[in-house]
């Protein structure tokens, strides 16, 4: 993928990444990012710029903010070391405990963080897209806490998957639109959600809940979530002895690896982003879209994703709800350019076996989407012994309740032995 | 004549006959491949501009009837490639200017200097493209400029006066007015607002403004036709084909012929 970028280029790029400089002006991170919106929504879309423009970093809505991440979402988050899992892999295994936050994973601190926003800014609504639910679920409860109304869109097929969140959400006074269009997954999601915008661009404020679309929410779900790696940086020097060699994190659209991995750019650390293998490497069997995409403008933004030669957007699959997804956010797309981030994959049935292998071992029942990145560190433990590994555990397992019990657990034996 | 001169000379036409241009659209290759070019011949022998839809996976500016049509062209094996081939076995024997209406990623795919090449071929004169704002446009706009393609701006009732003035500026061939906000095929009618609306693009535009979105109706043409050059129609005339009915007589019939 350094083809895409000049000789040169590549480490100009990763240098003013590191400096803070991107996205640019024009909502760009190298070539990726942008803003490719319908005209209905480009008067939107200034209006939310100049709102982050004037609110992330005023000094009143910060306070707001980091109240709120204290006394509401728990911050921060423990960094747990793991004993058992660290034996049987040979390695110096630390877990950001992103799981342990309000409503069980990394999604509550951008919700929080962009209801607040929206409050400021006006919005007479919420709306907002999800596929694992954990992102519907804290806009939801983030709606519920700033007091506004929410509108929650889903795939069908996810709100089967994830049936426990659906139900979540509901009591948390959110409207759950089930989304019979397109995948039914969270590309369905996220065009319903835009189709309902077009509608009201002055009175909706849409929640987006990845590091994906179009200039500024790259940027803003970035901001709202640095907090993981700021976190998890101070930690590692105080109870690990020092940063890791390596740091792991699961990729969807990106949101919460681009939070554990932001702040740790320039330091000598490995980053490795885990997308989902599925079930092979065929053209919608999985949703390794940086590992096996193309450049391409998907829901606002030119990134890399999985296209046929057409350039007709390909459906992904993945066990986990919240990786099946056909684009991933532009920053990612830069990093892997200029080499700084490693993208790999774990299929389906490794992240299942790390699942278990997490809930016997250190008594974490971790969501599968997490699961992925468990699984690549396992055999990247393998093949470099001795290394302290940084996991970033983005949230619980509860909500895959529905999709685990179709698999009878293999390893509850490990447990009693 | 430029190609995207073309566009505008075939609305003026129709604006020295005393009626209201008409802008009929279709999905390429639905509902039946097979009729793509007898059907497109037979809406180009009464509009006067066609708005030719080419399929997305994403269609994220329409509504229900432009999604299934979409869909099921796809399903079919519809692509830009094969409209082209489809356009290029018809050349010359399509009356009126063709507008290709995409979203961008089928166009990048394509690449940009093949499909101006292709597109003044085939007889497309100019491109709508729903995902791409002003900002984002200059790569398309220099290559589409080369062989005298036009793109069309859109604005819609959310564009602030400022941001109208420069839309009407770039846009060539016709300035694309959407008459609300919303996608297309809302069936909740043309706002109470809209002649102010569409006086205000027509004194800013130097060229004729077309309306579209939600036009499905004799008076619907009408009622923008005192206040536009042109009516655009879209999901109601892909109903019309979809039902299997011939679409000459619902298109005159919006002409009141
Ligand atoms: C627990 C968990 N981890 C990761 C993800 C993937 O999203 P992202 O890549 O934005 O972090 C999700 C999405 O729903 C999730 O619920």
């Amino acid at each position: 993928m350094s083809a895409l970028l000049q000789a040169g280029e590549a480490s100009a790029l990763l240098d003013a990444a590191i400096r803070g400089e991107l996205p640019d002006e024009r909502g760009r991170f190298g070539p990726f990012g942008g803003r490719y919106v319908p005209e209905t929504l480009v008067p939107a879309f200034e209006r939310l710029e100049d709102g982050v423009r004037e609110h992330l970093h005023d000094a009143a809505f910060q306070a707001e903010f980091q109240k709120e991440l204290r006394e509401w979402v728990g911050r921060p988050t423990a960094l747990t070391y793991a004993p058992r899992l660290s034996e049987s892999w040979g390695a110096d295994v630390w877990l950001k405990r992103e799981d342990l936050a309000h409503t069980g994973a990394h999604k509550i601190n951008n919700a929080i963080g962009q209801a607040i926003l929206a409050k400021r800014l006006g919005a007479r609504r919420v709306i907002a897209e999800t596929g694992a639910g954990q992102h519907g679920v804290a806009s939801a409860a983030a709606c519920a806490r700033v007091g506004l109304p929410c509108s929650v869109y889903m795939g069908a097929v996810d709100m089967e998957r994830q049936s426990p969140n659906v139900d979540r959400m509901r009591r948390l006074g959110a409207e759950v639109v089930a989304v019979e269009s397109g995948d039914k997954t969270l590309r369905a999601a996220i065009d319903e959600a835009l189709r309902t915008w077009v509608t009201d661009p002055e009175g909706i404020y849409y929640l987006l809940g990845s590091a994906v679309g179009a200039h500024p929410y790259p940027y803003l779900v970035r901001e709202l979530q640095l907090v993981i790696g700021q976190e998890a940086r101070q930690q590692m020097i105080d109870l690990a002895g020092g940063l890791p060699d390596v740091a792991f994190a699961c990729v969807g659209g990106g949101s919460n690896a681009i939070g554990l991995f932001y702040p740790l750019l320039g330091d000598d650390i490995e980053l490795i982003g885990v997308e989902a293998g599925g079930t092979g490497s065929g053209l919608g069997q999985n949703a390794a879209t940086l590992a096996t995409g193309t450049p391409g403008v998907l829901q606002g933004s030119y990134t890399i994703i999985l296209q046929d030669d057409d350039g007709q957007v390909q459906e992904t699959h993945s066990i986990s709800a919240g990786l099946d997804y056909s684009g991933v956010g532009p920053e990612h797309a830069l990093l892997q350019a200029t080499g700084r981030v490693h993208y790999i994959s774990a299929s389906d049935d490794e992240a299942l076996e790390a699942l278990e292998e997490l809930c016997a071992s250190e008594g974490i029942l971790t969501a599968l989407e997490t699961s992925h990145a468990f699984a690549a560190a396992k055999k990247y433990a393998g093949e470099h012994p001795g290394r302290r590994i940084l996991i970033g555990n983005s949230g619980r397992g509860d909500k895959d309740m529905p999709t685990l019990t179709r698999y009878p657990a293999r390893t509850r034996s490990h447990a009693g032995a | 004549m430029q190609a995207h001169e073309r566009i505008t000379a075939a609305i003026d036409a129709a604006t020295q006959s005393g009626r209201p241009a008409l802008v009929p659209f279709i999905t390429a290759g639905y509902p039946k491949p097979d009729d793509f070019i007898r059907t497109l011949k037979a809406i180009a022998a009464v509009g006067d501009v066609v708005e030719l839809g080419i399929p997305f996976s994403d269609p994220m500016a329409d509504g229900m009837t432009i999604q299934r049509s979409s869909f099921e062209a796809l399903q079919q094996g519809v692509s830009l490639k094969w409209i082209f081939e489809q356009l290029d076995s018809a050349s010359g024997e399509i009356d009126a200017p063709l507008v290709m209406m995409s979203y961008l990623n089928p166009l990048l795919a394509f690449g940009y200097d093949k499909l101006a090449d292709r597109a003044l071929a085939a007889g497309v004169c100019g491109f709508i493209v729903p995902d791409l704002p002003l900002e984002e446009s200059a790569d398309l706009r220099a290559a589409l400029e080369v062989n005298g393609l036009g793109l069309v701006q859109l604005v819609t009732p959310a564009t602030p006066e400022r941001r109208l003035q420069t839309l009407c500026e770039a846009s060539r061939g016709f300035v694309y007015a959407v008459t609300i906000t919303g996608i297309t095929g809302g069936a909740a009618g043309l706002p109470a607002d809209l002649a102010d609306y569409l006086d205000k693009v027509a004194r800013l535009s130097s060229l004729p403004v077309c309306a579209g979105f939600g036009i499905r109706a004799r008076e619907d043409v009408a009622a923008v036709g005192r206040h536009a050059a042109g009516a655009v129609v879209g999901s109601a005339l892909v109903e019309v084909l979809e039902r299997g009915d011939d679409p000459q007589p619902y298109l005159r019939s919006l002409l009141g012929q």
